[in-house]
């Protein structure tokens, strides 16, 4: 018995071809997430009470079943009702998407409503419209501040990613797993898939220390 | 001109403003003082519908302010608003700052918008911090960029509210300074303020706000030397 790398080393190219598939889907799910974020923050700071109300019941709903269920109805679950199969790899860009929209939401709500209150008074005074007030004046003070907390978000999403093996899209996680099915033995590639997703996840940080630097010119 | 037709307000129960009426012509120069919490924020604020008289009516000119379907967007185009923290956009330049509501509001292309934004800033002494943003500037000096950002959208009067309180002493004169020219300019001005000085010098009218009640509404010479109510005369003898 012990580790023995070399017998799965054959195997490394097979997996590592698995970070393409993993990065796909969680920079697709992320961008959708970020704009169903965006959208459902603007409802829940907004005036009409039916897009308030829509927004909380969706990040309710959202936050409080577990993603894997979610994924599985929409692979699953969801062919049986539009009478069509859906791809794996769009069935987990939906339920990450969709999942993630949820908790983006509650960040950007977050990050907007602490902007001091007469940034918002100050446009108004000007005569700036509620859009562009929005777009140019308190979003972007509030993603600065919201920074952290996002790239946590998409980090989660990375390695949440690994749920996808149980719709068989070939990810880093079921590559590892088909690997160690293979060879039976399966210690060696599952440890090799977690130093990918580590390394997948110490990139990001990187890269939100790098963005948040960025922002912070106007300090 | 500027009618204030007997305007109430309320918050939840509390009433901080009761049936205030007055009338300001355009070139007037008009400081609201008074103790805190006698309601001047809230009138001034009222006056571009930052908040909502619960009561009576508003007029600019021949628009009513106070009117549910009034476009209110437009009509604060006209009025600069100049606040006692400053409210600069952190996240642009100073140039940047005064030349964003000439940009989207005005429709002026960017050369137009930068030429205002210039000689607005020269205006008020700050030719050299075009490039900076607010947190590199003084107190002072972020009171001078939002005149000129207020300025920029070249309003028919100006609203300031409590522009010098959150001012270190040294900074009060330069604001003030700027703010008197403006005055002597010929614009329309309503200023909140607890600078008695300042409001002796360069004031038309002074109205005195005590618990929400418009109390006293006379030239400076009148209100500082022989104020009419006993309230008026306890607030002098409190604060000169």
């Amino acid at each position: 018995m012990g580790l023995d790398f070399s017998q799965i080393a054959p195997s490394f190219p097979y997996i590592l071809k698995g970070i393409w598939v993993t990065l796909q889907i969680v920079a697709v799910s992320a961008v959708v997430g970020f704009f169903i974020g965006v959208i459902l923050s603007l409802f829940k700071i907004g005036k009409f009470n039916v897009l308030r109300w829509f927004a909380d019941a969706y990040t309710s709903v959202f936050r409080g079943t577990p993603l894997v269920l979610q994924l599985m109805l929409i692979y699953y679950g969801l062919p049986q009702v539009i009478g069509f199969e859906i791809p794996a790899y769009l069935a987990a860009i939906a339920a990450f998407g969709l999942n993630s929209g949820a908790y983006v939401s509650e960040i950007i709500r977050a990050g907007i409503e602490a902007i001091d209150k007469g940034q918002k008074e100050a446009a108004l005074a000007l005569g700036i419209p509620y859009s562009e007030m929005m777009k140019d004046i308190i979003l972007p003070q509030a993603m600065k501040n919201i920074l952290p907390a996002l790239m946590n978000e998409f980090i989660t999403l990375t390695k949440e990613s690994a749920i996808v093996t149980t719709i068989g899209a070939l990810d880093i996680m079921r590559r590892a797993y088909i690997v160690g099915g293979q060879t039976f033995s399966f210690f060696e590639p599952l440890l090799f898939a977690g130093l990918i997703y580590y390394l997948l996840v110490m990139g990001l940080t990187l890269l939100g220390k790098a963005l948040e630097r960025k922002l912070k010119q106007s300090d | 001109m500027i009618k204030i037709e007997n305007v109430s307000k309320f918050f939840g129960e509390t009433e901080v403003l009761t049936g205030i009426s007055t009338e300001i012509s355009n070139g007037e120069v008009v400081t609201i003082v008074g103790p805190s919490g006698s309601g001047k924020s809230t009138l001034l604020r009222c006056i571009n519908k930052l908040e909502e008289a619960s009561k009576g009516r508003i007029w600019i000119e021949d628009q009513e302010v106070t009117d549910p379907s009034v476009n209110i967007m437009k009509i604060r185009e006209e009025i600069g608003m100049v606040f006692q923290h400053f409210q600069l956009f952190p996240h642009m330049t100073v140039l940047e700052n005064i030349m964003y509501a000439p940009l989207k509001v005005r429709g002026k292309d960017k050369e137009e918008a930068e030429t205002l934004a210039r000689s607005l800033l020269k205006k008020v002494g700050l030719e050299d911090k075009e490039t900076a943003y607010p947190k590199r500037l003084s107190g002072g000096q972020k009171q001078r960029v939002a005149i000129a950002r207020a300025l920029a959208m070249e309003p028919k009067m100006m609203l300031f509210d409590e522009p010098t309180s959150a001012l270190d002493p040294e900074m009060v004169k330069e604001v003030l300074a700027v703010m008197k020219d403006l005055a002597q300019s010929g614009m329309t001005m309503i200023i909140v303020t607890h600078e008695m000085g300042f409001a002796r010098e360069v004031a038309d009218r002074i109205l005195f706000l005590d618990e929400g009640k418009l109390v006293e509404d006379a030239p400076p010479e009148r209100f500082f030397t022989s104020p009419e109510s006993e309230r008026a005369k306890d607030f002098l003898e409190k604060i000169l």
